[in-house]
């Protein structure tokens, strides 16, 4: 027997990057198990709005399907989540769906994250290995260190934890906290702890470390579960020594 | 590589909240209490603070400069930030909030209570017992003293939860759980000391 039930779906769309944002509604047929991404497939294979209107099909970004390229980041029910893993079954109709609001939107849902890619080039976050011959294998990392740097290195720059903090926005040029995250998992790695110091230096600016407010949003929007708290507080530690350091020699 | 000072002057407000505000809230909330032992006990210990040596360098430098700094630059750090209290009303989110929140209402108290009682003096008044239970005597100035109170002692053991992780001490989640549970003791003693003061003026 069909299922007869439909899904609600209130969508917030943009035609190009200057254009108006405006609203439309779509009923999906349900399927169990369905995702964002299905539901919004779903669209694509059938562009009628909710009033029998034939639109354009949402435009949307995603690549892996199963949390881990970071590209399907969007607003669901208001929430920054990752679409694909995001659950139809567990969500309240109706279903809102709009862009993350803390980077430019190119079109529909799509968004430009080029300020986390930005970010992460300030602080260097990069394992510097190249010379003018074979440098040889680098030191030996400890095992305990390398398992909770596993996890700091699950980051795949999807902006929720930009999305959730409140001091990411256009009053404070804050560069976030996933760009420091993974500044303590580089000068954690024997290799990239040889520019531990300049990416300190980097992040005692004012766009910065101190920019934290220490609201603790972003650990819990974090879709890879990183300790991102955790790692702006080491790095807090690391500051602190570099200072005291850099000023008294 | 330009080097500006967000960090240094980022800090120097951080500290300053301990050092040298939070000790004299302190030493100002351990006065305020000795009226609950009479009007003479409280008379007494006022005095003597006035009796300090070089009072007006130690209330510039230690009082009005520090407060001033940290009430004007912590402004423009609330400005920073833009809540979403609805979406994301979680525990430590609601800290950051009411910290920006209690901030600005305790400077707005202060210059009002500076006003009402140090500066009077210039006017010839007499900062003692009977000066702060005139001004109480209206409910209305009650509760803001009450409201005043709160948002001070709430802002100081917040501060104190937030500085411990600014400066690094408390990076792990376990420690930063042990801190917040003695900030919670912390604020609870301290209003608690600040009621029973204020209340020995009523």
């Amino acid at each position: 027997m069909m299922d007869e039930r439909k899904i609600h779906f209130i969508i917030s769309r943009k035609n190009g990057p200057s254009s108006e944002t405006y609203e439309e509604e779509f009923l999906i047929p349900y399927r169990p198990s369905m995702n964002i991404i299905t539901a919004l497939m779903e669209i694509r294979k059938n562009p009628y709005t909710k009033d029998g209107q034939k639109t354009n099909p949402v435009e949307w970004e995603s690549v892996c399907l199963e949390e881990v390229c970071g590209a399907c980041s969007m607003l669901v029910n208001g929430k920054p989540r990752q679409a694909c893993s995001t659950q139809v079954d567990q969500l309240e109709q109706p279903v809102r769906i709009a862009p993350l609001s803390a980077f430019p939107v190119e079109r529909d849902l799509i968004i430009n994250r080029k300020k986390m890619f930005e970010g992460l080039r300030k602080v260097k976050a990069w394992i510097e290995v190249d010379g003018t011959y074979d440098l040889g294998p680098g030191p030996r990392m400890a095992e305990k260190d390398r398992r909770w740097a596993y996890e700091l290195s699950k980051c795949m720059t999807c902006g929720l934890c930009f999305e959730a903090c409140p001091n990411v926005n256009d009053r404070s040029g804050f560069i976030g906290p996933a760009p420091l995250s993974q500044v303590r998992l580089f000068n954690n790695h024997p290799t990239g702890k040889m520019q531990a110091h300049e990416r300190l230096d980097r992040i005692m600016l004012e766009d910065g470390l101190t920019s934290c407010g220490n609201s603790g949003n972003c650990v819990r929007a974090c879709p890879k579960e990183i300790p991102l708290t955790t790692s702006i507080a080491d790095l807090n530690r690391q500051a602190t020594i570099h200072s005291f350091k850099r000023f008294f020699g | 590589m330009s080097r500006d000072r967000a960090f240094f002057w980022r800090r120097v407000h951080s500290l300053s909240g301990l050092i040298p505000i939070g000790v004299f809230l302190l030493v100002h909330f351990g006065i305020n209490y000795t009226a609950f032992y009479g009007e003479e006990v409280y008379n007494q210990a006022a005095g003597l603070m006035d009796q300090l040596p070089f009072k007006y360098a130690l209330e510039l430098f230690v009082i009005f400069i520090p407060l001033l700094f940290h009430g004007i630059y912590g402004i423009f750090i609330a400005r920073e930030a833009k809540m979403k209290m609805s979406v994301y009303s979680y525990e430590k989110n609601w800290y950051f909030y009411f910290q920006r929140l209690s901030g600005i209402l305790v400077f707005i108290f202060i210059i009002w209570h500076v006003w009402t009682t140090r500066v009077q003096v210039f006017f010839g008044a007499e900062v003692n017992f009977q000066m702060v239970s005139e001004l109480v005597a209206n409910p209305f100035f009650l509760l803001f003293y009450i409201i005043g109170i709160t948002m001070a002692t709430f802002h100081f053991s917040n501060g104190l939860r937030t500085m411990l992780i600014t400066w690094g001490l408390t990076v792990s989640e376990h420690s930063q759980k042990a801190a917040k549970y003695g900030a919670i003791g912390v604020f609870v003693l301290l209003t608690g000391v600040g009621m029973v003061a204020i209340f020995a003026f009523v």
